[in-house]
């Protein structure tokens, strides 16, 4: 006879299973106050509350622009190097916003996983989700920059392909999938060695250097271009730049590298995940 | 007899001590490179925390389990929760699951009440519209509803454990897995959890699985129970049985009181010893008890007053029991005294209990020895079982009584 729908079966899992979406599905609710709880709590306490989302993206334009624009004086593919920094630093931004959050998924949550069932992969998921909000602040305090850029220098050749704006929303969801894929890597590995607990940070900041967040893609020599893209966060941030600003380097064979790392990466770390989540609790 | 709703067949979880706690690089390196050569890693001991456990609970049964510490009951509830997977072995459990591990799971100080509810609520298994539906049920029950929009950080902590588990309580799922969480907050509210539970069970007709070291409530709602001991199981049958198995593998708590060496010439009490009517300090209802008591009096004691009280475990005195020289002529020369009280049939009610004990002179004169809390035991009821259950804070003791109904009779 057929199982009942909810007939629950518990066994050891031998090798890798995949994602169970049903049970998922049934903890949607979850996801949506877990969402709910981050927005809700991130600011508590704070004085400028959500403005923390315009401003940190703002001040760290400010720095790279000096740093980099005034004193090194590299080279900002002819454009207003706040624009150049304030654009890359958008798909970063979440990139690294969604990779802190899904790698500590583990450690930060054990308490409450060793304590009641439901599936692991919820709490990543509402980090993605959430760091979705503070993506489309950035954006808007993105484009109310470049209308005042517009408005104040007159016959400038810079801006947003407004039809183009409708792809955002793609790039963005290839950027969640990569910044959750290499996040969920980093949780499994870090909960079976503290090493990576020490890496993490460290890698995020070597990361910055290989995304063309503040050397222009066009400044890297040709040849080494498939390397770049390799890296999933690449392509996002040049056609951001692309679509918003109009400039940059978009080569659409490129932007096929980089989703297939992105679904490689993604994939497995789906995989790695599901194989150290059933039974992390015993090693935490 | 209808189809189990839990089926637990052989279930092992096996743990590496020498691997748990996350590794470093380095370790996990040279604990491969050893399972490369085929030679066992130095300290990979294995420890079978629960091994080949079977048993089945039909729709609508309460089942304890028992154990000491260490025998396995948590890593059967966590498995049974799947939060963590077994070693080997399987479990079935037809019908939604609820676990209950922990009072507040999830919950975060800087939201309110309400927000709590709504979030514990979904990390429990409940949608959305279910907690909507339950709300104000819940927020009655846990008495909070002045502060529902206070965040939790300044609730007291018993607002805290109400409200959380005015949540659980409100579960609906066909099965329900309660760890100890009862044993937070206050005696009222403490009742007033048990008694939700029991309507859960019997009016609802929900299955319950519950881990107590309670064995007045494991008594008071359960029908059946397994017994573990060092992972295994020991027993799986009623509760009278399975608590009289478990009474049986006691280890012996010092139900002794013993002084310390003292080199003074003042009266004291030496030891004492209570000789429950079963092991480990566990008493029978009904039972005779017997309490000896040894004294030292290096000099004659003129007029000595022995007495002791039995305190429940709400710090109330039960009873009081006395024997003075004035009764029976002791110590009156140096040495030593030992005193035999025996109480034929202990009317206790179920609980735990303990002595304070008092040795001095008549009235007005010294104090030469106080005890408090000495020789813990506890009272309990095998083999019977009431509609309401046995529960300590019911009374103090029984009291011998008959009934006589008068009018007008049931033909």
């Amino acid at each position: 006879m057929s199982l009942p729908v909810s007939e629950i079966l518990i066994q050891p899992t031998r090798g890798f299973r995949f994602v169970n979406w049903r049970d998922l599905y049934a903890y949607r609710d979850l996801l949506w106050l877990l969402v709910w709880r981050d927005f809700a709590t991130r600011y508590k306490q704070t004085i400028l509350g959500p403005l923390w989302h315009i401003f940190q993206p703002l001040l760290t334009t400010v720095v790279f622009a000096i740093v980099f624009g005034q004193i090194a004086k590299l080279p900002t593919d002819e454009l207003p190097p706040t624009l150049f920094y304030l654009c890359g630093l958008l798909a970063w931004n979440y990139f690294s916003q969604t990779f802190n959050s899904t790698s500590s998924t583990l450690t930060a949550n054990a308490g409450l996983f060793g304590k009641v069932y439901f599936p692991r992969l919820i709490v990543p998921l509402a980090g993605v989700v959430s760091n979705f909000f503070s993506f489309f602040i950035q954006l808007g305090s993105f484009l109310i920059v470049l209308t005042i850029y517009r408005w104040s220098h007159p016959g400038v050749s810079y801006g947003p392909r407004w039809e183009a704006l409708l792809l955002v929303p793609l790039i963005l969801l290839q950027l969640a999938a990569f910044s959750l894929g290499a996040g969920l890597w980093l949780a499994s590995l870090t909960s079976k060695f503290r090493d990576f607990t020490v890496l993490s940070g460290f890698l995020i900041q070597l990361w910055m250097y290989v995304t063309p967040v503040i050397i222009p893609l066009t400044k890297v020599p040709p040849q080494w271009h498939t390397y770049v893209a390799l890296n999933p966060v690449t392509m996002p941030v040049e056609c951001f730049r692309f679509l918003l600003l109009g400039t940059g380097w978009v080569n659409v064979p490129l932007i096929f590298v980089s989703l297939a790392a992105t679904a490689a990466t993604l994939i497995s770390g789906l995989l790695v995940f599901q194989r150290i989540e059933k039974s992390f609790v015993d090693v935490i | 007899m209808s189809r189990p709703i839990i089926e637990v067949r052989n279930l092992s979880k096996r743990y590496q001590l020498g691997a748990i706690g996350a590794t470093s690089l380095r370790e996990e390196a040279s604990r491969l490179w050893d399972r490369v050569r085929g030679v066992p890693h130095p300290d990979s001991k294995e420890f079978w925390a629960l091994r080949d456990v079977s048993f089945d609970v039909q729709p609508g049964e309460v089942v304890g389990v028992i154990g000491r510490n260490g025998a396995g009951k948590s890593t059967l509830l966590k498995l049974l929760s799947r939060i963590t997977e077994p070693t080997s072995g399987t479990a079935r459990l037809r019908g939604r699951v609820a676990s209950l591990l922990e009072v507040g799971t999830g919950f975060h100080p800087e939201l309110t009440g309400r927000e709590n509810v709504f979030l514990n609520g979904a990390i429990l298994g409940m949608t959305r519209a279910e907690v909507r539906k339950k709300f104000d049920e819940i927020v009655a029950f846990a008495e909070v509803d002045q502060f529902i929009d206070t965040p939790v950080k300044r609730y007291s902590s018993g607002m805290y454990v109400r409200l959380a588990f005015a949540v659980a309580a409100h579960l609906e799922p066909e099965i329900l897995i309660v760890d100890e969480v009862l044993a937070v907050g206050d005696a009222p509210f403490q009742k007033k959890c048990l008694g939700k539970l029991r309507d859960v069970t019997s009016r609802e007709g929900r299955t319950v699985i519950f881990v107590s070291h309670d064995m007045a409530a494991i008594t008071s709602m359960t029908s059946r129970c397994l017994l573990l001991h060092h992972g295994a199981t020991l027993h799986f049958g009623t509760t009278d049985d399975t608590i009289g198995k478990y009474f049986e593998y006691g280890e012996s708590r010092s139900q002794i009181y013993t002084a310390p060496t003292r080199t003074d010439s003042r009266p004291y009490v030496q030891r004492v010893e209570i000789r429950t009517s079963k092991q480990a300090g566990v008493q029978a209802a009904g039972q005779p008890m017997e309490v000896t008591i040894e004294l030292r009096h290096p000099q004659p004691v003129g007029g000595a007053c022995i007495s002791f009280q039995i305190l429940n475990q709400f710090q109330q005195h039960a009873t009081h029991i006395w024997i003075f020289d004035a009764d029976e002529a002791y110590a009156r020369r140096p040495g030593t005294t030992t005193l035999t009280c025996k109480i034929p049939n202990v009317r206790l009610n179920v609980g735990h209990y303990s002595l304070r004990l008092f040795f001095s002179e008549p009235p007005g004169g010294q104090i030469f020895d106080s005890l408090d809390r000495i020789c813990p035991f506890e009272v309990v009821r095998l083999g019977e079982t009431t509609l309401w259950g046995w529960r300590p804070d019911a009374c103090v003791y029984h009291e011998e009584a008959t009934w006589n109904l008068i009018h007008p009779r049931i033909p």
